[in-house]
């Protein structure tokens, strides 16, 4: 069974929501990704995103952009990623790992190339933020022989029908956009998102994980009570940002922003 | 044609995130039941005539033709239209669209501003709202068209992330899109872009073509031998050849920004390089970029054409050697611009002189009795600048 969905199933006996944070590699500096994911695990992470660094990050708002740039000008690559995951799986082999990005590095490598290495070095899913399934027909069914989960987006103006698309191709969990917008925008609404999900159960089984927007422990939380899991990616990386020439300092503050959601979500 | 999911052969396509995918398949409903409306095509084509002026003109370039010593060359005079380029015929078009959606805002991107400047124009003519992003390099080096922008009433947003020219422009561009998708229409200024863009921009810009088509079996009496345009994302060129494409004895060339000269790597010309195939803007093509799938730097003496990457048809369109891609550096483009007019008087832009600087290289290797149409894609009033600082002199 895939990492993920053994996780999720966890989770569900235990009655908890999947808390999911997303840092992007190489930010700010290569060496640390690897002890930044462990922090996160010890801060109560389920699963970890990992972002792909990528020269023009259309989804992203400002925040990210610039985590791009710093892990960009350290030379943070693919294959670069690639070797985290396998240095993070010699002491965690339990905690679901996730590659976030967009879709040029992984043309560049090839498909098949790029799920047999990531396949190899231990990595769970793959969410490509700009190939909706439509444009997955080839890379998707690369991704399932290879028991890797190719994870799909959802967004507010997603239709009906669109959505039943996402579901049947979707694997993992469905992430759930909660706002029009780039990520690290505005703060979501909870009441909304319930509304969205609602009709997104009946469709599918897959887990609903909700991201953009998330702050706090009590956006966090809120989110929890609607959802079986909570990403939260720019809360994190502004911290990283801050902190950048105190690299050493960094991993202690992810610990506590993401910390405190844990506990506000558990409680 | 493309597929019905917007791919020509293995480029094109909707690589966007989900968040826009409702918007597209709303545009493409939109067009698909306006593009055979009678109505519709009677409301663009009275906007063409009355407001932008067409038919342009093709004009015989004696002068130059005799000084190059070969084929006879026609330029067909994009130049004139309102706006003074191509750029206008595209945005008339999807500002009728926008109207007819309902929505009240409009935005686009811009390189070396003439997209820009004609989007700014159909808003203000339609009381429409109206934000331009541009590289804060192109804001730099484009500052008439941006004061223009701005007296008719557009917000023009420098883009400082990325290379601040017009790919990061496209980005920001897509990033508002997405967060104000409810009430906002992108107009995007080139055949590029998620399907259906990079067919409706043909469609709109394919007047070009069909104008040059009967102009030039009613001037020269039959077919031209070559048809010459530069490209960038390729919207003129496409709008020139398209109509002419079944037409097997007429040679197209499509004239990439050369910059310091593509041996050199400092460049945009992702055809004439032969830059592998990837993915950006929502469509997959020939894309500048690295080892690692990042995109890359470019480089051009013209804003219009510093682009990673080209449109999806121009992609297929090399692979199946219906179009010769080739490019031209940026001192022959400076070399053809002035020669241009000096030789005819008409001042073209530096874009379109990469046209003129590769039919140099070609006319010569032609007969007299043979002849070239040249899309003129725009003038080159807002060059002025860029040259005399290249002249060393001070405006």
């Amino acid at each position: 069974m895939n990492r993920i969905d053994q996780r999720f199933s966890e989770l569900k006996q235990q009655g908890r929501k999947a808390l999911i944070p997303f840092i992007t590699a190489g930010d700010p500096a290569p060496q640390y990704t690897v002890g930044f994911m462990h922090a996160l695990v010890e801060a109560g992470a389920d699963i970890i995103e990992l972002g792909v660094p990528f020269s023009d990050p259309m989804a992203d708002g400002p925040v990210i952009q610039k985590a791009c740039e710093r892990a960009l000008k350290q030379g943070t690559r693919l294959v670069d990623l690639l070797d985290m995951v396998a240095e993070f799986r010699q002491t965690d082999t339990t905690t679901p790992v996730v590659l976030m990005g967009y879709l040029n590095p992984i043309e560049r490598i090839g498909y098949d190339t790029f799920a047999d290495k990531a396949a190899a070095v231990g990595v769970d899913g793959v969410l490509t933020v700009d190939m909706p399934p439509e444009e997955a027909d080839v890379f998707g069914p690369l991704l399932k022989a290879r028991d890797l989960a190719a994870i799909f987006l959802v967004a507010p103006t997603t239709s009906h029908a669109r959505a039943a698309t996402i579901c049947a191709h979707g694997e993992g969990y469905l992430y759930y956009v909660s706002l029009k917008g780039v990520t690290g925008a505005a703060t979501l609404n909870a009441a909304d998102v319930a509304e969205h999900l609602e009709p997104l159960r009946g469709m599918t089984d897959l887990p609903l994980c909700v991201g953009f927007g998330i702050r706090d422990g009590a956006t966090a939380a809120e989110v929890a009570k609607v959802a079986d899991g909570v990403i939260v990616g720019s809360a994190l990386v502004n911290r990283i940002a801050e902190s950048a020439d105190a690299p050493d300092t960094i991993a202690a503050q992810l610990k506590q922003v993401l910390g405190e959601m844990r506990s506000a979500m558990d409680a | 044609m493309p597929d019905a999911r917007g791919h020509f052969g293995p480029y094109g396509g909707r690589f966007v995130s989900e968040t826009l995918s409702f918007a597209l398949e709303e545009l493409e409903q939109t067009y698909l039941s306006l593009r055979d409306d009678p109505d519709f095509q009677a409301e663009f084509d009275r906007d063409l005539a009355h407001f932008v002026g067409r038919p342009s003109p093709l004009y015989h370039a004696e002068r130059w033709s005799q000084a190059l010593g070969g084929a006879q060359i026609w330029l067909k005079r994009e130049d004139l239209n309102h706006t003074g380029a191509h750029k206008v015929n595209n945005t008339i078009g999807q500002a009728l669209l926008a109207k007819k959606t309902g929505k009240p805002r409009v935005i686009a991107e811009t390189g070396a501003g003439q997209h820009g400047v004609a989007t700014a124009t159909v808003a203000a003519r339609l009381g429409l709202e109206c934000d331009v992003y541009m590289g804060a390099a192109d804001v730099e080096r484009q500052k008439l068209n941006v004061y223009r922008m701005r007296l008719l009433g557009a917000r023009v947003i420098p883009v400082e992330s990325g290379t601040r020219t017009l790919k990061d422009a496209m980005n920001e561009a897509l990033r508002d899109w997405v967060t104000n998708v409810d009430n906002t229409f992108y107009i995007i200024g080139t055949v590029a872009g998620p399907h259906p863009y990079p067919q409706l921009v043909r469609d709109f810009n394919a007047v070009v073509g069909r104008e040059a088509r009967r102009q030039s079996l009613e001037q020269i009496g039959r077919l031209p031998d070559a048809l010459v345009a530069c490209v960038g994302g390729g919207s003129n060129a496409i709008g020139l050849f398209y109509p002419f494409v079944e037409d097997d004895d007429v040679a197209m060339y499509g004239v990439e920004a050369g910059g310091d000269g593509v041996e050199t790597g400092r460049h945009a010309a992702p055809l004439s390089s032969n830059a592998p195939r990837g993915v950006l803007h929502g469509n997959r093509t020939y894309l500048m970029s690295d080892e690692a799938g990042q995109v890359s730097d470019t480089h051009s003496i013209s804003a219009g054409l510093d682009y990673p990457g080209v449109g999806p048809e121009h992609a297929l369109w090399k692979d199946v050697g219906r179009v010769n891609y080739v490019a031209a550096n940026d001192n022959d483009v400076l070399e053809a611009f002035r020669e241009l007019t000096h030789m005819e008087g008409i001042m073209p832009a530096l874009e379109t002189a990469h046209a003129l600087a590769y039919a140099k290289v070609l006319a010569p290797t032609m007969r007299p009795d043979q002849h070239i149409v040249i899309n003129l894609s725009g003038r080159g009033d807002k060059d002025i600048m860029t040259v005399a600082k290249i002249d060393g002199i001070d405006i």
